[in-house]
């Protein structure tokens, strides 16, 4: 037992490392909400844009909108099908070589923000379909333009629907920070790791792995909370 | 032409397809002003898809809708300023169920016509106590019963001072004890003069309240005139089939 | 311009390091085929034992799922990978992917079955009651079939996002398709084979995405 706690709970380790986890906890901390940010607001958009494109115009016109509808389509799904990794290395690594310096705080920033606004998108677009046609009826029949109906009518039933689904997702993608590590970002992960690297002793991974549980387990207590409490009316 | 002779509502040669399903196949008609009419007719005669013509939530394909004298069909007419003088209550409320009553009322009020929140919040407030229900104006959709919620919705188009009323079956979504309060509101509304076309189910209302009684089948006005001729006295083979069915039910 | 494409999208370096990607897809494949089943039953046993409702149980069974939906399964990974050692027990790469990803996803897994079998009404499980079944009997024959229909949309989505997960396991050095573009990356200089990789991921898993957005929008559809 003494050898066990020796190994991995080593007191005088984690004293030596709990700086260097705690400023990885800041850098996972905002690298998350900036995440969470660009990405919610740009799936809203990108939702907002494809309700907009999916109205009846005029013929040149709706060509145009269809080709930037299945843009949207074709975004959505390539963020849905390659895994986040694939896309922070490929930003890390392409980025620069395109003129954009980017390191890996950015590539990681730029690649998780764009998987997030794909789910987000979906999800929002969903939810703005699933709102009943007959409240675009009422609205618009009181005299309401398109844009006054999606913004004042449709889209708070919509976010309404959306928040269990999308509380999930923002979850499972926000912890994917973990992966900047592969690029160098000096979050948890990365601390912990050139840890245990340097010390030949896990402790730094435990210390590691409670500054997570500290940071995401009161956000999935949250999120249980929340599915319960918006759950979709069956 | 008197002035209570003048038409509100003025519909020639409507017709509506939906692909290749011909729903209405020329319909013409004429509301005057404080005329109330009732339409009715077998599911699927094309009463809604009327009805919905009338302020455009449906596009006809061809024909000529005149409201108050604006051709609404007109190329770069404003609809949404027309739509604002034609009022629209649905079979299923359709209230916004993130808003209070007031909400709902004042919406129009504060994004079409630009009222400012105190102006669209006495305007509501008298809509709702028209409809009787004043003391609600802070309840949310869901904690109302179905008759009150359907009033609420009445109060919404009654707010925007519309020249007329369209009523979409209002009271077929409600439970029995509850489809009173609502033809109260639209007795007294009647009384108050307004301008009114119902498609409803509700005949002994019709009876008593209408003008007029239009019936259609199959997408053609069968027949009309006063109730006491459409349910009294038929002309057409059809009328009087239906009319006989109906009865029959009772 | 042509730099970008000699750079990224190289035909040539490609077609040389296409066989190398696709020895890390088979990889990729196996590890699906065996971290799937093994996090889908884990998930299963997670939910029914919830059902079974019993109260030290289900605190256990919440926290367990908790936690390990709240640590990031790269974590999980390089503790799993990592940590043995000093126990004295070497662990091979293959061994601690299976076991980091069935704790991770049988949480996942888990709460989508425990969702499904909530769904399922009450009135099911008394009528099966009724006619003399036991309750593993009406689980297994009433509620589950429900309930996996009725989270169907929930249950594809999680493995999508498995299959996807498989990636992470080049971090440990397995020689899955990621890993594979990445070594062929550093011994080639060019990216072209991480662009590859991504064709890959992409035209693989683009038909479960399509299928997916289309029972998400049945889902609401039927509501």
């Amino acid at each position: 037992m003494d050898r066990f706690l020796f190994t991995f709970f080593n007191g005088e380790v984690m004293w030596e490392y709990l700086p260097k986890i705690l400023s990885g906890m800041w850098v996972t901390t905002y690298l998350a909400a900036f995440v969470i940010v660009t990405g919610l607001a740009l799936g809203l958009l990108l939702a907002l844009l494809r309700s907009i494109l999916s109205q009846t115009m005029p013929a040149p016109l709706s060509w145009l909108a269809e080709a930037v509808r299945l843009l949207i389509i074709f975004f959505v799904d390539l963020m849905r099908s390659v895994p986040p990794l694939v896309l922070i290395v490929l930003f890390f690594y392409g980025l620069p070589a395109l003129g954009l310096d980017i390191a890996g705080l950015g590539a990681t920033w730029l690649a998780l923000s764009l998987v997030l606004a794909a789910f987000a998108e979906e999800i929002y677009w969903a939810g703005l379909v699933a709102v009943a046609k007959g409240q675009w009826e009422a609205a618009r029949s009181t005299g309401l333009g398109f844009l006054q109906t999606l913004l004042y009518v449709i889209l708070p039933q919509a976010i309404r629907l959306t928040i269990p689904p999308l509380t999930n997702r923002t979850i499972a993608i926000t912890k994917g920070t973990a992966l900047g590590q592969v690029v160098a970002v000096q979050e948890i992960l990365y601390q912990a790791y050139s840890g245990l690297s340097f010390s030949s002793n896990p402790s730094p991974l435990t210390l590691g792995a409670l500054a997570y549980l500290a940071l995401f387990l009161p956000v999935v207590v949250v999120g249980r909370w929340i599915e319960t409490r918006f759950a979709w009316r069956r | 032409m008197t002035a209570i002779d003048r038409p509100i509502l003025e519909v020639q040669g409507l017709r509506k397809s939906f692909g290749a399903v011909e729903v209405l196949k020329g319909i013409d008609f004429r509301l005057r002003e404080r005329e109330l009419a009732f339409i009715i007719g077998p599911s699927g005669s094309g009463k809604s898809t009327f009805l919905r013509c009338c302020n455009r939530l449906e596009e006809p394909s061809s024909g000529a809708i005149r409201v108050d004298g604006t051709d609404i069909l007109a190329h770069g007419v404003d609809i949404n300023a027309v739509r604002r003088r034609i009022g629209m209550v649905f079979q299923s409320f359709n209230l916004y169920p993130h808003m209070t009553a007031l909400g709902n009322v004042t919406l129009a009020l504060r994004l079409a016509s630009r009222k400012s929140k105190a102006e669209a919040t006495d305007i509501g407030q008298a809509a709702l106590a028209r409809v009787g229900l004043a003391e609600k104006a802070h309840a949310y959709p869901g904690e109302l019963s179905g008759g009150q919620q359907q009033r609420v919705a009445i109060a919404r188009a009654l707010a925007l001072e519309p020249k007329i009323v369209l009523f979409d079956e209002p009271t077929s979504a409600l439970d029995p004890e509850l489809v009173g309060s609502v033809l109260q509101v639209m007795r007294d509304l009647r009384e108050a003069g307004m301008t009114m076309l119902v498609v409803s189910h509700e005949l002994q209302f019709a009876r008593a309240a209408a003008d007029r009684v239009v019936f259609m089948e199959d997408g053609v006005i069968v027949e009309q005139g006063p109730p006491a001729q459409i349910f009294g006295d038929p002309q057409q083979a059809r009328t009087r089939a239906f009319v006989a069915r109906i009865d029959g039910h009772r | 311009m042509s730099d970008i494409i000699a750079l990224f999208f190289n035909a040539e370096i490609m077609a040389k390091t296409a066989g190398f990607l696709l020895d890390g897809l088979w990889m990729t494949l196996l590890l699906c085929l065996v971290v799937i089943p093994v996090g889908a039953l884990g998930g299963l046993a997670v939910a029914v034992l919830a059902a079974l409702n019993r109260r030290w149980l289900n605190i256990m069974l919440v926290i367990y799922v908790d936690v390990f939906r709240a640590l990031p399964p790269l974590v999980l990974l390089i503790f799993v990978y990592n940590v043995p050692p000093f126990a004295g027990y070497r662990i091979s790469e293959f061994e601690a992917v299976v076991v980091a990803f069935l704790l991770n996803t049988s949480s996942y897994y888990g709460e989508i079955f425990r969702a499904g079998i909530e769904s399922v009404g009450r009135g099911q499980r008394e009528a099966a009651r009724s006619t003399g079944l036991g309750w593993w009997q009406t689980m297994a024959w009433v509620v589950l079939p429900q309930a996996v229909r009725n989270v169907l949309p929930d249950l594809v989505s999680n493995t999508l996002e498995v299959a996807k997960l498989t990636s992470i396991a080049s971090v440990i050095a397995l020689h899955e398709l990621m890993f594979a573009a990445r070594s062929a990356q550093q011994a080639t200089f060019n990216y072209s084979p991480l662009i590859l990789a991504t064709v890959i991921y992409f035209v693989l898993l683009w038909p479960v995405v399509r299928l997916l957005s289309r029972l998400e929008h049945r889902k609401i559809a039927a509501r």
